[in-house]
């Protein structure tokens, strides 16, 4: 149900597929099961490959005996530390974050320690999964167990054990001489906090907690790797990020990136978290030394206890306004845990936190910290959820205590075009008034509660990134046309690529056969993630169709024997125009290309990007709950979610990726974490005690489009990939907040924690 | 490399033998639901399993007089659409029908819900609020077991090398009587419960209650028999201060521990809310079924 609809600007009033809702490319090989997703490659001579990971979240590894796994009849490899190659710090940039080839190497195989249950220590390649199960029981590993460190707060105190003693933090000064398990300070500001504090009627200052959550793809991590005797290397996985998987191996295992092709299966959901490599170098590694192609598929378990959740965060929100609801300073601290390796997305959480509303005065102070827990990845909005969820939670206690509609309240404050971010760029046009008039508008917003049910509302932000991205479009025989590019489709952008090549050719999508390749296929692409593909990619598409509608000029008007500035393109047709108007009949793609052979061979083109300006996304949800005050559980009773898109290329995948953050956000906020016990062992490493909403948990998300267009792309699209997971934990605190009036300020917000805040009034984790 | 055996008899007889006579660890198989779990993640590495799906007696539903006879490997698809159990023992069906999905359906079991021997087994508590008493075969003969003396402990049975649980006995319940199972779990579906309670009671014509029965589940190392739940229903009209004394009883007699899925004291507070709940449930069955 796409609302408040609006004509695109930048010349194009009147887009023909873009916006239309076509059968998905990829639909029907997903519903009928001829999908190939990372584990469905079988090769000839393959062995099935499986890892032996450490159960105890910090050790000193003494040695690794494996003489009597390697003795093993079907063994054919043993990897530990020792066949792995040393790798020196080096940090390269990832999309929204930044990885350390050191950190990643001793992540898919640990060097000196152990640092967390599930950390790997060695992995076997043998001929049958029976005999690499019995190889794994054979391996010998003697740890020194030390005392290890889960929470964040614990870990930044001086007494806490410290997991790598060559961290000294930096962006503080002067830089410690001592180490510790703060990796980084981030630190922003503008204005006058003190004055700013100075000038506010009311301050609120309140500090909040969020636990690790987990991307929760149902396709575990799974590969296929060849190498062969002359050095040439395949690869065959379930990724975000083919090129990606390359550079890390080839940075990993001292390969040239020319030896190594890597292929990207269908994908069974990523969030962020199959931007990382964890057994692609290892299985490749296996390979090598057993001359045969190895098959690596996690566990549940594994994928639990050894692949990237998210951080978990301690923020403390500091935040003033005037009687009259103009808010007028804003501080932020926040602590973001990292897992085993530095890299948590405190900076786009530091980023994220205020960037909804126009605040003169503001300033925030990040830590990124170590602990003994699986490194986190990247998770929809990285960091952005964690800030956000404080800062919400703020935002609606101050409305409330002015007296002020929320609604209206961040309405008063919000970001527009203009609005200098904390971060710093100036917004072009963005669409927060509009989500925010959107939700406030909306049946949904008036509708009257019953006895103990609550309405909430937050408002989300994420920045939206662009990048490097190829595109080929080739023009078959027919004038059909295939879309070549280099981004796994993890959320609908194979359609979207499709949609926006078929609008820049003028020929119907189903015209258009849009293919994800390998890395030798199509040129360097970064990955998908940063909700930008579908701006970025797209917009090399339609480069790549622009350079093919100008061939398909050209080849007109030697056909027609004109000059080419007198053939125009229209609907997929060429025309004859100017004062050559009328003198033949328009030729289709279909007639050109027939006979492309004779007007100069066949019809390509490729683009190639580095894709600036993409827009900032803003989101406002609304969500009605229903509070059972005996047992503590919270049902969702209803849910809006409204979103600016720029334009919804595809609106059915738009709306599924508005309801798929909301579904997640809504978990996050009321049942999943992490448990671990007291010698820091995961006791949930599975769905059953790892709670993730089931469909009956939710009630059907309601997505409203807004499109407030991005002046950088040619059809005005913002990702939206990401924003819809920022909201939801705040929208959902809010509204447990009106129906009780107790503010839960630590997440999960699960019956347990529920009850207890409600037995005490609010006390222990809300008040 | 260690090989596992698989066996499907076709009489308790055979069933027993195997069982009795296996070297090592053997283990009986009803739907697997669980079973199948344990094998996949090595929680358990047997050398024999014995299906016990073939056996009539395991897979019957009787009725004789006034005893209703299930099967104890017969599905929860099976017994939710059985009317002469269904109609009897609501609370006992809804709670076996709580495990798992719908395929799940197609093969969970009581037999196997309660001789996996979990604490939170959903269709326990109902089945001792109902008074089910198992019968259990074995290489000694024929034995009768009130489901409540089944579990004695996480994943411990009454149950000696060879003995199998070949069905359940409930009685045909009086008129003015009706049961029901609650349990607590965060989400809505695929999970396990928090805390489980089933209730049975037994009206007389006035409305006071003559019989009732309570049952918790993953409150104890073991499912609960509440003496002093039955007690304070039992001579009321079961209004609201019988049901506060429910209440507290159920609280009372849980002895649970804090873990992944619940606290002490969120389980003590919800075992008193769930049984009270379900006593409403019941006591409005018992009043419609005059």
């Amino acid at each position: 149900m796409a609302t408040a609809k609006q004509e695109i600007g930048n010349g194009n009033g009147s887009l023909k597929y873009v916006g239309t809702r076509p059968w998905r490319p990829d639909g029907v090989d997903k519903v009928t099961g001829r999908a190939k997703f990372g584990a469905d490659l079988s090769l000839p001579g393959m062995l099935v490959g499986r890892v032996l990971r450490s159960p105890h979240a910090h050790a000193r590894i003494r040695c690794i005996d494996a003489s009597k796994a390697r003795a093993l009849p079907g063994v054919k490899a043993v990897v530990t530390r020792d066949e792995m190659p040393e790798v020196p710090s080096q940090w390269v940039p990832a999309g929204e974050v930044q990885v350390n080839y050191r950190d990643m190497s001793q992540n898919v195989m640990a060097r000196e320690k152990a640092l967390y249950d599930g950390h790997a220590v060695a992995a076997v390649a043998a001929t049958t999964a029976a005999i690499a199960k019995q190889a794994l029981d054979l391996i010998e590993v003697d740890y020194e167990v030390l005392p290890h460190v889960i929470d964040v707060r614990e870990a930044m105190q001086a007494d806490a054990p410290v997991l790598h003693d060559d961290m000294f933090t930096q962006g503080v000064e002067p830089t410690p001489e001592t180490p510790s398990n703060v990796f980084k300070k981030v630190h922003f500001q503008s204005g006058d906090l003190d004055k700013g504090f100075a000038e506010a009627d009311i301050v609120v200052e309140r500090t909040f907690t969020t636990k690790p959550v987990h991307q929760g793809y149902i396709e575990p991590h799974a590969v296929v790797a060849s190498a062969g005797e002359d050095g040439q290397c395949e690869v065959w996985c379930c990724t975000q990020g083919q090129f990606t998987v390359r550079a890390y191996c080839a940075n990993l295992l001292g390969i040239d990136i020319g030896n190594i092709r890597v292929t990207p299966s269908e994908i069974g959901g990523g969030f962020g978290g199959k931007t990382v490599v964890y057994l692609e170098p290892v299985a490749l590694r296996l390979s090598q030394l057993a001359g045969r192609p190895v098959k690596i598929v996690m566990s549940r378990e594994e994928v639990f206890r050894a692949s990237g959740p998210t951080s978990g965060g301690a923020m403390t929100i500091k935040m003033g306004a005037t009687k009259d609801g103009k808010i007028t300073a804003a501080k932020a601290w926040l602590a973001y845990q990292a897992g085993a390796f530095p890299g948590s997305p405190i900076q786009p959480g530091c980023m994220c936190v205020f960037a909804p509303y126009d605040i003169e005065n503001a300033e925030v102070e990040g830590y990124d910290v170590v602990v003994n827990r699986p490194k986190v990845a990247a998770y929809r909005a990285p960091g952005a959820p964690i800030s956000e969820f404080a800062a919400e939670g703020v935002v609606d206690e101050i409305a409330k205590k002015l007296g002020i509609d929320p609604a209206e309240f961040r309405l008063m404050n919000a970001a527009k075009e203009g609005t200098r971010a904390l971060y710093g760029p100036k917004f072009g046009p963005v669409g927060c008034i509009e989500t925010l008039e959107a939700a406030r508008n909306s049946e949904h917003y008036s509708i009257p509660l019953g006895p103990n049910q609550g309405r909430g509302i937050a408002t989300g932000f994420w920045f939206n990134i662009g990048g490097e991205s190829c595109a080929t479009i080739n023009v078959n025989e027919d004038g059909t046309a295939t879309v070549i590019e280099g981004n796994p489709d993890i959320g609908g952008s194979r359609a979207s690529i499709q949609l926006q090549a078929a609008e820049a050719l003028g020929i119907p999508p189903e015209k258009v056969r849009p293919l994800v390749a390998d890395t030798d296929s199509i040129g360097y692409t970064f990955l998908t993630g940063g909700s930008r593909v579908t701006f970025a990619t797209g917009m090399a598409a339609i480069d790549a169709a622009g350079k093919v509608v100008e061939q398909l000029r050209e080849r007109a008007a030697k056909i027609w024997d004109i000059p080419v500035e007198a053939v125009e393109w229209e609907d997929g047709y060429a025309k004859p125009s100017g004062s050559n108007a009328g003198d033949f009949e328009p030729m289709s793609m279909a007639e050109i290309a027939a006979q492309a052979g004779k007007t100069g061979g066949p019809i390509a083109a490729t683009a190639s990007i580095n894709a600036q300006g993409a827009g900032p996304g803003f989101g406002t949800h609304v969500c009605d709950v229903e509070v059972d005050r005996e047992t503590g559980r919270v049902t969702v009773l209803r849910y809006t979610a409204v979103q600016d898109a720029g334009k919804a290329v595809h609106p059915s995948y738009v709306e599924g990726q508005i309801q798929g953050g909301a579904a997640q956000g809504i978990g996050w906020a009321l049942n999943e974490e992490y448990i671990y016990d007291k010698d820091g062992r995961l006791e949930n490493p599975g769905f059953l005690d790892y709670r993730m909403p089931v469909a009956s948990d939710l009630p059907m998300i309601d997505a409203v489009i807004v499109e407030v267009p991005n002046p950088n792309h040619p059809y005005g699209v913002r990702g939206v990939g990401e924003t819809p997971i920022v909201p939801p934990m705040a929208a959902v605190a809010n509204a447990i907040e009106n129906a009780t009036g107790i503010r839960m300020t630590d997440l999960p917000m699960s019956p347990p924690r529920l009850l207890e805040a409600l037995d005490n009034g609010g006390a222990n984790g809300g008040s | 490399m260690s090989s596992l055996r698989f066996e499907a008899p076709e009489t308790v007889e055979d069933a027993v033998r195997l069982l009795a006579d296996a070297d090592g660890e053997a283990m009986p198989l009803a739907g697997g639901t669980d079973l199948l779990v344990q094998l996949r993640t090595d929680f358990v590495r047997p050398g024999l399993i014995v299906d016990l799906k073939r056996i009539p007696a395991l897979m019957d539903v009787t009725v004789n007089g006034d005893d209703i006879r299930v099967g104890a490997a017969v599905s929860g698809a099976t017994l939710g659409k059985n009317k002469a159990v269904t109609s009897a023992w609501p609370g006992v069906v809804e709670a076996l029908e709580l495990i798992g999905s719908t395929q799940i359906q197609g093969r969970a079991s009581l037999g196997g819900n309660l001789c996996n021997g979990s604490p939170a087994a959903d269709s326990v508590p109902a089945l001792i609020a109902a008074g089910a008493v198992c019968e259990v075969a074995g290489p000694n003969g024929a034995r009768s077991v009130p489901v409540e003396d089944v579990i004695t402990g996480p994943g411990q049975l009454c149950l000696g090398p060879g003995e199998i649980v070949v069905s359940f006995v409930m009685p045909k319940p009086p008129p003015r009587s009706g049961d029901a199972y609650l349990r607590f779990i965060p989400r809505t579906e695929m999970d396990i419960a928090v805390v489980g309670a089933g209730v049975a009671l037994t009206l007389d014509e006035a409305g006071v209650c003559t019989h009732a029965r309570l049952g918790l589940g993953a409150v104890a190392p073991t499912p609960l028999l509440v003496e002093d739940g039955a007690k304070a229903l039992i001579g009321t009209k079961v209004d609201d201060d019988a049901l506060a004394n429910l209440a507290a009883a159920a609280s009372a007699a849980c002895n649970p521990i804090d873990d992944k899925r619940g606290t002490i004291a969120y389980r003590v507070k919800v075992a008193g809310v769930l049984a009270r709940r379900a006593a409403l449930i019941a006591l409005e069955r018992a009043r419609s079924n005059g």
